[in-house]
């Protein structure tokens, strides 16, 4: 036999009591309160403050999608006063242009109808031009034909007439 | 470069572990002859001096400071016994360290030295050349020269004896030292089982800082170092990811409050949590500290001492937390008739012993268990190979041992996790019972 020993681990051993309630009570204590303690609320804190920052974050997606509706909203609300805009523009557009077609024809109108009145006066300023003119020859021719007149008939008609064709000629 | 350097001396280690195991083997063997011999010689003379009721056998009636190992007398049970039982020395490996001495004697009071007074061998088994003041040294633990008439002081002895008589039908062992050619009989330190386990109150009491309080202080203050430290970088770094050592411990430290603390305890959780975190980690230390191999190995949780205290600490806590629900529902159980009560009440009372009870033994058990299988399948190289006699048996156990060893070795790793965590999850459910408010 090389040892005398029995299955001593199992008689309770004052000794070795009572160290082990000394040094694991020395552990409870100093670990407990100044390890334990903190480092449990150190987590429950960090739990916390990482809730925290995720539900904000979840609370500012939501955000940006309602900014992102509302952005979208009213761009089309600005597309669609854009095309109302463009529209009523074209619209003035035509109807200046129709207005100006028309004050142009009225114009036009009115400058032909000056234009005639002119011609008119002028026609008739002419022809009582002209009437003059012929008076005037016609006293001319008479007075040539009663000068001829004392030269023979035969001669005279022939002038008349020649007279005439020139008058004509006119 | 480092793994390579940690790896050249582990084959180190090994190697000088395994020549030296074997050249013990050796001498063994060497001189077992002649102690054959001597031992037949002595044997004869002892039984002409004394014919008494001692039953003497083989190597035990010799004195001699190393008893030899041979086929026939090698036996694993008491190898495993001394690895698991607490001693006066440190060993690391093959050496022996000494430890401080708190002894203390109705006669002669207390006595504070260094166990290396005893002068035993760096590289043996506690056996100590000399006695101090009536104490000596046998098997790595202290025992006491019961005799008054022995010189104290320190005085050489000439070795130790052991002898297995039979009390009452019970076979038990007697030490005995010789000097000046008489034999001194040798008490063992007291414990407190009252005879049930073959102890008792003897002539001394030994308060020492043994090998399982020096496992102890160790692993407190690595386990203080840690945990203050941790607590530090929780304060320096608040608001930040974890780091290093606070990273490794952090899951397991959130996992145990999350599984053993919060379910059980509720709001009352920051009260218990350094009770049960205390209580978890010291067990799981050490639980691990014992399975480091060539480091002394102490089976500190599977001493029923400690588990004990463990116990009882747990036992205090829980009926001192005990609300008035608590003690309604052991003494008088609502809402039941009353002969069942009758049968409820003693039924709950005796619970409230059991349970701390069966925390002992369970921790204590197990641990005990997987260091008694560990040496076991370590003994079977020796048991193969007939104590060094049969050196090619030896070898092919010794391969098929290593297998076994580290198969129980995982297990074991696997256990003091296991044991750690039901002891905490047991505590919190016995004190989150105590504490819960019944509504009915």
């Amino acid at each position: 036999m090389l040892y005398l020993v029995d299955f001593s681990v199992i008689k309770p051993d004052a000794g070795l009591i009572f160290w082990t309630a000394l040094i694991f009570l020395i552990f409870w204590f100093t670990v407990g309160k100044l390890a334990f303690k903190p480092i449990a609320q150190a987590l429950k804190k960090r739990e916390f403050d990482i809730q925290n920052a995720l539900d904000e974050a979840g609370k500012a997606r939501a955000e940006m999608q309602n900014l992102n509706a509302e952005n979208e909203r009213l761009i089309t609300e600005a597309r669609a006063e854009r095309a109302l805009l463009l529209k009523e523009a074209s619209d003035t557009k035509n109807e200046i242009i129709a207005e100006a077609k028309l004050k142009a024809k009225e114009e036009a109108k009115k400058l032909l109808e000056h234009a005639k009145v002119e011609i008119d006066n002028q026609k008739n300023a002419a022809i009582a031009e002209v009437k003059n003119k012929v008076g005037m020859m016609a006293l001319d021719i008479a007075e040539k034909v009663l000068r001829k007149e004392l030269k023979g008939n035969k001669e005279q008609e022939v002038f008349v007439n020649q007279l005439v064709d020139d008058i004509k000629l006119n | 470069m480092s793994g390579m350097n940690i790896k050249s001396l582990l084959t180190l280690v090994l190697v000088v572990a395994s020549v030296s195991l074997f050249a013990q083997a050796d001498n063994h063997t060497d001189s077992s002859h002649e102690q054959a011999a001597q031992s037949e010689n002595s044997h004869e003379t002892d039984n002409h001096d004394d014919q008494d009721a001692h039953s003497t056998e083989g190597h035990h009636d010799e004195c001699a400071f190393h008893h030899e190992q041979d086929p026939e007398n090698f036996n694993p049970q008491q190898i495993a016994f001394h690895h698991i039982a607490d001693a006066n020395v440190y060993s690391i490996g093959p050496l022996q360290l000494p430890l401080p001495c708190i002894l203390y004697s109705k006669e002669s009071g207390w006595d504070i030295f260094l166990s290396n007074k005893f002068e035993f061998d760096r590289l043996g088994h506690g056996a100590g050349y000399k006695a101090f003041n009536r104490y000596v040294l046998d098997g790595g633990s202290v025992k006491r020269i019961a005799d008054a008439s022995f010189p104290g002081g320190s005085v050489a002895i000439e070795g130790f004896k052991h002898k297995e008589i039979v009390v009452d039908g019970k076979k038990k062992e007697e030490a005995y030292i010789c000097y000046g050619g008489n034999e001194y009989k040798l008490d063992a330190k007291s414990t407190l089982d009252g005879g049930m386990f073959g102890g008792g109150i003897t002539s001394f009491h030994d308060f020492s800082i043994t090998k399982n309080v020096t496992a102890m202080i160790l692993v407190t203050l690595f386990l203080m170092w840690m945990f203050l430290s941790i607590a530090s970088a929780y304060k320096k770094r608040e608001g930040m990811a974890p780091k290093g050592l606070q990273g490794f411990i952090e899951p397991v430290f959130t996992f145990m409050n999350d599984e053993v603390v919060e379910p059980f305890l509720g709001k009352k959780s920051l009260t218990y949590l350094p009770f049960i975190m205390a209580l978890f980690f010291f067990i799981l230390g050490l639980n691990l500290f014992g399975q480091i191999p060539f480091f002394g190995g102490a089976n500190v949780t599977g001493s029923l001492s400690v588990t004990l205290v463990l116990a009882v600490i747990t036992f205090l806590v829980v009926n001192f937390s005990g609300k008035k629900d608590y003690w309604q529902h052991i003494f008088w159980m609502p809402g039941v008739p009353a002969w069942v009560k009758t049968i409820l009440t003693p039924v709950e009372m005796l619970g409230v012993f059991i349970k701390p009870l069966t925390l002992m033994l369970r921790l204590f058990a197990n641990i005990t268990a997987g260091h008694i299988v560990i040496i076991i399948f370590v003994s079977l190289i020796f048991i193969f190979g007939k104590v060094g006699t049969v050196p090619a048996a030896g070898y092919g156990a010794a391969v098929g041992s290593t297998v076994l060893t580290l198969f129980m070795m995982s297990i074991e790793l696997l256990v003091a996790f296991i044991q750690a965590f039901v002891f905490a999850i047991l505590t919190a459910s016995y004190i989150g019972a105590a504490v819960e408010e019944h509504h009915h």
